[in-house]
């Protein structure tokens, strides 16, 4: 399986005859095997040149490019290298009808929720005062199949992220505080971490989607092509609580990030490198646990079901077969 | 008549939920070993031969020998047929440019032996057939109904059909 390379350090990025190297004054001049990479971030100051951007394009390398504070900047998508104007073509009439726009944005609302409230009730077995939120998420659920249009379809997710997110402290048993969901900048450590990590998964699922024919910019929950690579974004909901939470669950809970991980300036608050490389290590591992799969009858990673949720939409969107988001069935 | 390509040939005989979904972009990215040893296959063996001879980027033949000898490298008879009919729209293909008297071989490289390949005239009736048939098939709105064979765990589609 090919890999993802993250790079924390300063220094250089360059094509070297076929391969890729990186020169750091904290690791010195390290190869980097090209044919077994398939995305790049980078968190540290970089230098790069055209050569090796056009040698990226070449190999069907994604690159995602972060700023000081951790902050997604945006990506190298390089030219398609699989594409298809017939399922475009399919892609964009799935969302100028409303009708068939609403149903693939409910699916994954559906998905998301489901895998949002399998995390709560995990951790209300393990912990008081939890039932609560389990039964208020139940109840707010049921609202997703009534509704008429995506702002009100929003709105039903909006406000199960909110119980959602109020739970957490329990979950985390208080380690940090965490009132609200702040964003653009975060303001706690728990608001950098749900940033940092959704930026993570959105780039993931970016890479994944270039290994396909979908197109990136054209969206259902998301308004299409806003700022972003909005298909990305829906498709991120349904992996959110499944990869980014429970990581952040479990780092917190187990001690493993702590207050020392964060810059705290002006209200804003941000993983520091150590922070990120931790977090990054469990993401990446986190990525390649292994599961059966019950319909292939194969053993896949979480990376590779991010993958198949792509070729799920795929088939929905030529009329194949009706689209199922993945609810977390283990 | 719309002519088609080698590998859609192939395709029909494979699998037609394939052959749509490759018609219609739908490609996958070869990243299994049936791949691997099938292209290694083609570049280590008959290596003082020219190779790969592409017509019209319709059809793609491995190498020509004797002038009016062409010749396909596979790794085993799984595919037979598909091979077979592949190899016999190569030459149907020729005679319709004008060339005349085109006879194929198949070499299986896992036993190594070789199969001769002519052109009949009832394998013409079949290969006009086949190419309406497969003009049909792109012409679908969707998909033909999948049929899960012994095959599909192999093919580099099998995630996608069966997900």
């Amino acid at each position: 399986m090919k890999r993802s390379v993250y790079i924390n350090t300063n220094g250089r990025l360059s094509r070297k005859d076929n391969t890729l190297y990186l020169e750091s004054e904290t690791y010195g001049k390290k190869p980097i095997p090209v044919n077994n990479t398939q995305e790049i971030f980078l968190f540290g100051e970089i230098d790069l040149n055209t050569r090796l951007i056009n040698f990226l394009g070449q190999n069907n390398i994604t690159l995602h490019v972060f700023n000081y504070y951790g902050y997604y900047s945006g990506s190298f998508y390089p030219r398609e290298h699989l594409p298809s104007g017939f399922l475009l073509v399919k892609q964009v009439e799935k969302y100028k009808d409303e009708y068939e726009r609403l149903k693939i944005a409910k699916e994954i609302i559906n998905g998301a929720t489901h895998n949002i409230l399998k995390n709560v009730k995990y951790y209300s077995n393990r912990k008081e005062g939890l039932d609560e939120y389990v039964e208020r998420i139940e109840n707010e659920r049921k609202n997703v199949k009534d509704a008429k249009t995506i702002s009100e379809l929003m709105g039903v997710e909006g406000r199960i992220r909110n119980i959602y997110y109020s739970a957490f402290e329990i979950i985390i048993d208080g380690k940090f505080e965490f009132k609200n969901r702040t964003m653009n900048p975060p303001d706690n450590p728990i608001n950098a971490l749900i940033s940092f990590g959704n930026s993570m998964m959105y780039s993931t699922v970016l890479t994944e989607i270039y290994n396909t024919q979908l197109n990136p910019t054209i969206s259902y929950l998301h308004e299409p092509g806003e700022r972003r690579f909005s298909l990305s974004l829906d498709i991120s909901e349904i992996f959110k609580p499944i990869i980014v939470d429970r990581i952040i669950f479990s780092l917190v809970n187990q001690k493993m990030i702590r207050e020392e991980h964060f810059d705290q300036e002006l209200g804003m608050c941000y993983l520091n490198e150590k922070g990120r490389v931790i977090f990054q290590r469990e993401f990446d591992e986190k990525l390649a646990t292994i599961i059966k799969h019950p319909k292939l009858n194969r053993s896949v990673s979480y990376r590779r079901l991010v993958r198949l949720e792509c070729y799920k939409l795929i088939k929905h969107i030529l009329d194949e077969e009706e689209y199922e988001a993945l609810k977390m069935w283990w | 008549m719309n002519l088609v390509t080698g590998t859609e040939i192939n395709y029909y005989f494979v699998c037609k939920h394939k052959l749509w979904l490759f018609t219609h972009g739908i490609n996958m990215e070869h990243n299994s070993d049936y791949v691997d040893i099938g292209n290694a296959l083609h570049e280590k063996s008959f290596t003082r031969e020219d190779k790969e001879i592409l017509i019209d980027g319709r059809i793609k033949i491995d190498f020509v020998r004797n002038q009016l000898e062409i010749h396909e490298t596979k790794k085993s008879k799984a595919m037979e047929e598909a091979t077979k009919y592949q190899i016999l729209y190569y030459i149907y293909y020729l005679k319709m440019k004008g060339v005349d008297g085109v006879t194929g071989v198949i070499h299986y490289m896992d036993n190594h032996s070789k199969e001769e390949i002519t052109l009949r005239e009832q394998n013409e009736e079949k290969i006009k057939q086949i190419i309406e048939e497969i003009n049909k098939i792109k012409e679908m709105d969707k998909p033909p109904q999948k049929v899960k064979s012994k095959v599909c765990t192999k093919c580099s589609y099998y995630e996608l059909c069966f997900c």
